[in-house]
Parts: structure tokens; sequence; C-alpha cells
């Protein structure tokens, strides 16, 4: 085991998940599985390689700054559950 | 024992582009909610966002004239946080590689002059906006991906007044540049505060709080002036400073804790998939550079130089980029600066703080043409400089010119000596007690007689003149 209980609770949380306690045995075991599979690349000499954010072999990418066009207000409220003035309506959070 | 506040403050400034940083939807301020939107800025699932061109052309214009060092690499990263104005669930930002870092900026407070460092510059995206009422939050995205620019200063400030000097020259810069109307009340700048104190003369840092929520350069200076006294406060009664974040609240002019439940910040940030890596070539900075305009600190200097103005002047003058081209249009066409400079610095900035004039559209409310014939007024005995300052302020609120006005309000100096020395014989008639103290030579009560005829002239009179009609009469000489 790589990975720890603990781990994926505060994971589950930050991701706003909620796991009851069989759950999280079985994504404990996943997770590490995963990470262990992913553990293998590290196997590779990298020395000569570098470091790279991007693999796409693109880069600036751009666009003019001019106006398309935006959605109506209808448009971007279409799928709110909740809604109220023109807004999006959520539970309060203050 | 004296404390030493030690303050780093971090500064979002929005910049003045027409569509967001990742999609084209416009960025005009106030417009109905949710009408500057679209599946990009709104998160929705299988769109990309594509960077601004001219957001990037601002950003390093920005931070050159900040004299910091650009990457020649740029790339965005993901910072990941719930909260409702935040669609995507993370923000575009810049985390390990910032656009641009070890900078400074020259600032003056209370008459001493330093150097603040500017630890980075980066770009990222807005938030959207929330409007909290009783039976929820309401969300507002139409500021969400509006582009930003955070420059965070090193600690290297050490007062209130530093702060709020650092944040005047910071936006006299940036206006200067034309990359933001920094407009606080609107939020296009915004600043936070890290704050804390030590014994003077130490060299480790004490625990800091963060101060938010300051919506105005007053608002900045009275909350550290706030805060520095309350922490200092808790270390004289032997307390410990408690690392929080605290909101400033204006009309009770207090900072208070957050008291957030959140535990630490994690914010899991990895680079953007969706967003391309940028190079910069050596080229483009040096262009951009060389692009630069000339700066309110150069400007200052040049004017000291060139137009013989003080520091205090030439520092007034040159803060705004209007102001200080105004200045120069006028005197090209009149040879005394520091005259100018008197008139715009007292009435015509009295006028535009008062009447809250867009000092962009000062030509428009006075053209420079009219304030150069005004003086041209004075200097030929038209009109003494207090019925300036009354012809003046009719300019400003008519928009009508110096001898229009005169014409109209009859405010001529009497330069006619026979109609000023019927004026003087009235004066002398009726203040024979006076008349005689001026005969033993005593020129208080002459002043007192100029004083009459100036009365009853309504200034128009030229004092000099009628001093010495005065005299010539009482005194037979002049």
């Amino acid at each position: 085991m790589s990975i720890t209980k603990d781990k994926i609770i505060y994971v589950a949380k930050l991701a706003r998940i909620r796991l009851d306690e069989k759950n999280l045995d079985h994504f404990t075991s996943q997770l590490d599985k995963i990470l262990s599979y992913m553990e293998k690349l590290n196997q590779l000499n990298t020395d000569d390689t570098a470091q790279t954010s991007h693999v796409m072999g693109l880069s600036n990418v751009f666009r003019p700054d001019e106006n398309t066009a935006s959605l109506s207000n209808e448009e971007a409220l279409s799928n709110a559950p909740e809604q109220e003035n023109g807004h999006f309506k959520v539970p309060k959070i203050i | 024992m004296t404390y030493e506040p030690v303050i780093g403050l971090e500064v979002h400034v929005q910049m003045d582009t027409r569509s967001k940083a990742f999609c084209g939807c416009g960025t005009v301020f106030g417009m109905p909610a949710n009408t500057q939107v679209c599946p990009v800025c709104m998160g929705l699932p299988g769109v990309l966002p594509v960077l601004n061109e001219k957001f990037l052309e601002y950003a390093i214009r920005t931070a050159l004239a900040l004299n910091c060092t650009v990457a020649n690499y740029l790339k965005f990263d993901r910072k990941h946080y719930f909260y409702p104005d935040l669609p995507k669930n993370y923000q575009i930002s810049q985390y390990d590689q910032p656009l641009a870092g070890h900078g400074r900026l020259n600032i003056e407070a209370d008459a001493i002059k330093k150097t603040i460092r500017i630890l980075r510059v980066h770009m990222e995206e807005d938030a959207g906006k929330l409007i909290h009422t009783a039976g929820g939050s309401l969300v507002d995205f139409n500021r969400c991906g509006m582009p930003l620019l955070e420059i965070v200063s090193e600690p290297d400030i050490n007062s209130a007044a530093e702060a709020y000097a650092y944040l005047s020259q910071l936006k006299n810069i940036l206006e200067y540049l034309e990359v933001s109307d920094c407009d606080m009340e609107k939020g296009s700048l915004r600043c936070d505060a890290n704050i804390s104190l030590r014994p003077a003369g130490q060299t480790a840092l004490g625990i800091k709080t963060e101060v938010k929520n300051m919506n105005s350069f007053k608002g900045v200076r009275d909350a550290l002036n706030y805060e520095i006294g309350r922490q200092e406060q808790v270390l004289r009664d032997g307390g410990a400073i408690t690392q929080e974040t605290r909101l400033w609240n204006e009309e009770q002019q207090k900072t208070f804790s957050m008291r957030s439940k959140e535990e630490a910040h994690d914010y899991r940030y990895f680079p953007e998939p969706d967003l391309v890596p940028f190079t910069i070539s050596d080229e483009t900075i040096a262009a951009a550079k060389q692009a630069l305009p000339e700066l309110p600190a150069v400007k200052k200097t040049r004017f000291m130089a060139e137009y013989k103005l003080s520091e205090y002047d030439a520092s007034v003058i040159s803060a705004d980029k209007y102001l200080a081209l105004y200045f120069e249009n006028t005197v090209k066409q009149y040879h005394m600066p520091k005259i100018i400079c008197n008139w715009l610095m007292g009435d015509v900035m009295n006028f535009i703080n008062t009447n809250q004039v867009n000092i962009k559209k000062l030509d428009e409310v006075l053209p420079v043409k009219n304030l150069v014939a005004m003086v041209q007024l004075i200097d030929n005995n038209t009109i003494s400089g207090k019925i300036a300052k009354e012809v003046l302020a009719a300019m400003l609120t008519g928009g009508k010119d110096a001898a229009t006005i005169i014409k109209e309000k009859n405010l001529g100096q009497i330069s006619d000596s026979e109609a000023l020395e019927a004026i003087i014989d009235e004066v002398i008639r009726e203040q024979q007690k006076v008349v005689e103290e001026v005969k033993t030579g005593k020129d208080k009560a002459l002043m007192f007689l100029v004083g009459q005829v100036m009365q009853k002239t309504r200034g128009k009179a030229n004092p000099q003149i009628v001093n010495t009609l005065i005299k010539k009469k009482l005194l037979g000489n002049a």
C-alpha cells in the first residue's frame, strides 16, 4: 500500500465526495493499484528529457481581442435548477 | 519597545480589454446579470479557452513598467476550489512560473523615498459576483473570466502611508500605460494586505494577518492603521497574533476575523491542459519596453528640469497622465510654467475634485487656449489675479472664454484714470480722518484708502495704480 486511507478521506473531502466505510476500502485499494501502475513511469530514464507542461507541440495560440456573441440571459439560465432576477440561485453561503 | 509594521500588498487589476481573458464575451461594467456570459466563461462541458492576445500585451507592458523581468516561457495552471462564483471549480491562473518578477516601484511617503520590490506579476481570470439575500445567494457570471493581473509586492512596506503611496504610484503608472481604468469602486483595482508587527530592529517576521475587503485607497490606509494598532495592543498585552483573514468594515472602521471554518487551502495546482504554452521572445520584450510611454517618475524629473517646477509641483502635475498632457499643451502657448502650474493645482483641481470631472475631459471643460487667454489678460492688467479667480470659475462652469465673461459681467479693470480718480476723490471726502494720517506718513492708513477704493470698484481697480494716484493726490509725489 503506497496510499493510506487517511489520504483517501482527505482527497474525497477536497472533491466533495462522501464515502462510506465499504467504499473507502474499495477506493483505497483501487487507487493504490493505479498509483503503483503509474509508478512504472519512474523506471524510465528521463535524464535527457526536458520538462514539459504540454504534449501537443503547439504554442502561442491566440485569439484577437474581439467580441463574439454571448448567450442571452434566458439561454444562460436555461439549466439552472433555481433562479431569481436573472441570477443563478444557490443555497445561502454566508 | 517600539514595533515595526511589515506589510506586503496583493493588488488585482482588471485589464481594460474589449473581450474576456479566454472567450469573446464583453467586459462592460454594470450590464444586467448573466448577459455577458458564454459556455467558455460559464465552464460548460466541451469548451476550450483561448488566450486574448491583448491581455498578454497589456500584462507584459505593465510588468515592464514595474521594472520586472518578463519570462520567455509562459504557461497557465488550474487553481482548484469550490465556491459558487467559480463555475469550473478551478480558476485559470499562474502558479510556479509567473509572467514576471523581480520588479520594483519607487515611492515617497512622509517625505521619505524608498523602493518597494515586486515579487511577482501573474495573469489570471476573475470569478463571478455573489449577492447574498435572505433566501439564498445569487450568482452573476458577467465578471467571470475577466482578465486580471495580480501584482504582489515584497513585504517592504512599513506603514499605512507607504501602502497608500505604493497604491497611488501603481495606479498612476497603470493609467499612464492605458491598460486599466483602475476604478476601485467598480472593482477594477482591488487590494489585499498581509501585515505583521515585529520589535524594531528584529529581522524575523511576526505572525501575520491578511486584511481584505478594502474598497478605496482611503479604506486601505484606514484598515492598515487600525490593524497596526490592533496587533500592537495584542502584543503589548502579552498576547499572540492569530494567523487569519480579517475583513475591513468601513462603517465601523474596524477589522473583524472572518472566522472561516475552512482548513488550510489545498488548491491542487496543475498545468492547464486546455491552454498551450507561450513563448515570449527577447525581441518582443525589447520592443514592448521600447514602446513604453514616459512614466510619471521620469516625467516629474523632466518637468523639474525643463519647466523649473519644484519637486512637489512636478510630482502633482505629473501624477496624472492627462493633467500632465494638459499642462504641457498649455505651456507651449504660455511662457511661465509656474503660473499655469499654480492655476491647475489650485482652482482647476479644486473644481475637478468638487465636481468629479474626469481629467481626461479637462480640455473640453476648459480648452487650453481659454486658460492661456485668461492668464494673458492678467498680464496686460485687464483683470486682477483676484478677479481672474471669478472669471475662471465662470469659465469652468459655463464654457465661455475669459473675454466674453469679463464683458458680460463687466469685470474689466478700470484703467481709465478719470473714472478711477472720481472714485478716489469720493473716498478722500469720506475718510478725512484717515487722510490726515496718510499725510503724516502712515502706510497702514494709505493701505486702508486703497482698500476702500478696491471695495467701491468691486476689485476691478489695479491696486498699484490706485496706490500711486492716492499718493500723488495727498502727498504730491508718486
